[in-house]
């Protein structure tokens, strides 16, 4: 079974060369400290960022500059700022080649739920809508349960959506899915789980062909 | 030169009333107008409709005009870190309008450029969406989306000169351009005001036509809201 920062580095895997890729917040956000450095990739943050650096070093904050998280980052050479505008025309014209983010429920035909919990929590989607819309490549990086230990990949989500049919990947603690027109095709499992533990994880339709392999990290 | 200079923030903010509908720049509390939003705190203007991605926190940007009770609706698309805000939401106090950061950014610009509407893929098949005018595109889905009508949009800005031009810092530009010229008044405010010449004209953001009244911001806290640092080694 893989810790946040394992998932993290399963997804890193997905990362290519030449990639403009938007990390959304949480799990999401490790991803760049896992990105082989033999090839090239700019982050883009939706405030207004691409080309994004590692945070400052102590003393060298500057609250002009952060990332979508709020948190204060640095630029690599080649940077650059832009307005809100801008940023989504880079990520709803298609511009940018990756998103990965977080999500409280996948459904199996690639629904995403991730914004609101009606009565208890009410942040708001932020750009995940806009992201999730428009991004051709969507990989969504989750525990496959919650904190109760129920199921995160359904057959339909119980929450409010943010999108529909958009997910194509998910990398969770226990397993990498595709979202294929049957429902969540098995690809991976984390070292140490077995295919029935997926199975008892997952409410949705999960396909299983053959030997799973495991994942390599 | 047409001047756009005021001698500060009393005369930037002359006329606003109650029941007005606000546009604020700023992307959480990075690049807020934070002068205008003290002068409105002073003023006591109330009823306000206001437009901003974020709602500030408990004690600074918008939240100051949320714990005086002067706002009665806001248009964000993130909310979070901010208890007052939560209070009055699920208390009924406060009417609130949660839009993708996207559709958020181009209703203003909308409104800024004479588009009455765009369409979006953003929110499609989502609560978003619900009520809402939709149309296919090349066989994917789409949302209309109304250009905001706004009576002041607050905007900060780095550096600026007297004929309104305007010079942005980093990722404090956020929305500040978008909401330029997108209410009938554009208030901007500036770190520096500078002599007019002195800025080049093929390094500035938003030319001085989109900007009513412009005025050196005296006081800038400029307040980090998550201060991540790495060590060095």
């Amino acid at each position: 079974m893989l810790d946040k920062n394992g998932i993290a580095k399963r997804i890193a895997k997905e990362v290519q060369d030449g990639y403009y890729v938007n990390l959304g917040i949480g799990i999401p956000t490790l991803v760049a400290n896992y990105v082989r450095n033999d090839i090239e990739v700019e982050f883009q943050s939706e405030n207004g960022v691409l080309g994004m650096g590692p945070f400052p070093f102590e003393g060298e904050e500057d609250a002009d500059v952060i990332n979508a998280g709020k948190q204060t980052i640095t630029t690599l050479p080649g940077a650059s700022f832009f307005d809100s505008s801008m940023s989504f025309s880079m990520i709803r014209g298609k511009h940018v080649d990756l998103t990965i983010l977080g999500a409280m429920e996948v459904a199996e035909n690639g629904d995403i739920a991730n914004w609101k919990i009606p009565g208890k929590m009410v942040k708001g989607m932020g750009g995940a809508m806009d992201l999730v819309a428009s991004a051709e490549n969507i990989i969504v990086a989750m525990m496959h349960t919650n904190r109760a230990g129920a199921s995160k990949l359904l057959k339909r989500c119980s929450l409010p959506l943010t999108g529909v049919g958009c997910v194509k990947k998910i990398v969770t603690n226990l397993a990498v899915l595709e979202i294929t027109e049957q429902g969540f095709k098995l690809l991976e499992r984390a070292p140490g789980v077995t295919v029935d533990q997926i199975k008892e994880a997952t409410e949705g339709h999960l396909i299983v062909e053959g030997a799973i392999p495991e994942m390599q990290i | 030169m047409i001047s756009k200079k005021v001698a500060n923030v009393q005369d930037a903010l002359q006329g606003v009333s109650d029941n007005m509908t606000f546009m604020f720049g700023g992307f959480g509390l990075s690049g807020i107008p934070e002068n205008a939003i003290a002068e409105l705190v002073r003023l006591g203007v109330k009823g306000l409709k206001c437009i901003s991605n974020n709602a500030g926190v408990d004690d600074f940007g918008l939240g100051l005009l949320l714990q005086g009770k002067q706002i009665d609706k806001m248009t964000s698309s993130y909310v979070g870190e901010n208890d007052e805000f939560e209070r009055q939401m699920l208390s009924g106090e406060l009417e609130v309008e949660l839009i993708p950061q996207g559709t958020l950014a181009e209703r203003c610009r909308a409104a800024q450029s004479g588009f009455p509407a765009v369409y979006t893929p953003a929110g499609y098949g989502t609560e978003v969406a619900e009520g809402k005018e939709t149309r296919e595109f090349d066989g994917k889905m789409y949302v209309l989306e109304y250009a905001f009508k706004a009576d002041f949009a607050f905007v900060k800005a780095w550096k600026g000169d007297e004929a309104g031009n305007l010079v942005f810092k980093g990722t404090a530009r956020n929305f500040n351009p978008n909401m330029c010229g997108a209410a009938k008044i554009t208030v901007a405010e500036v770190e520096e005001l500078v002599p007019v010449g002195s800025l080049d004209p093929n390094q500035i953001h938003i030319p001085g036509i989109f900007v009513q009244r412009i005025f050196h911001g005296e006081r800038y806290e400029k307040r980090i809201e998550q201060r991540t640092v790495r060590q060095r080694d």
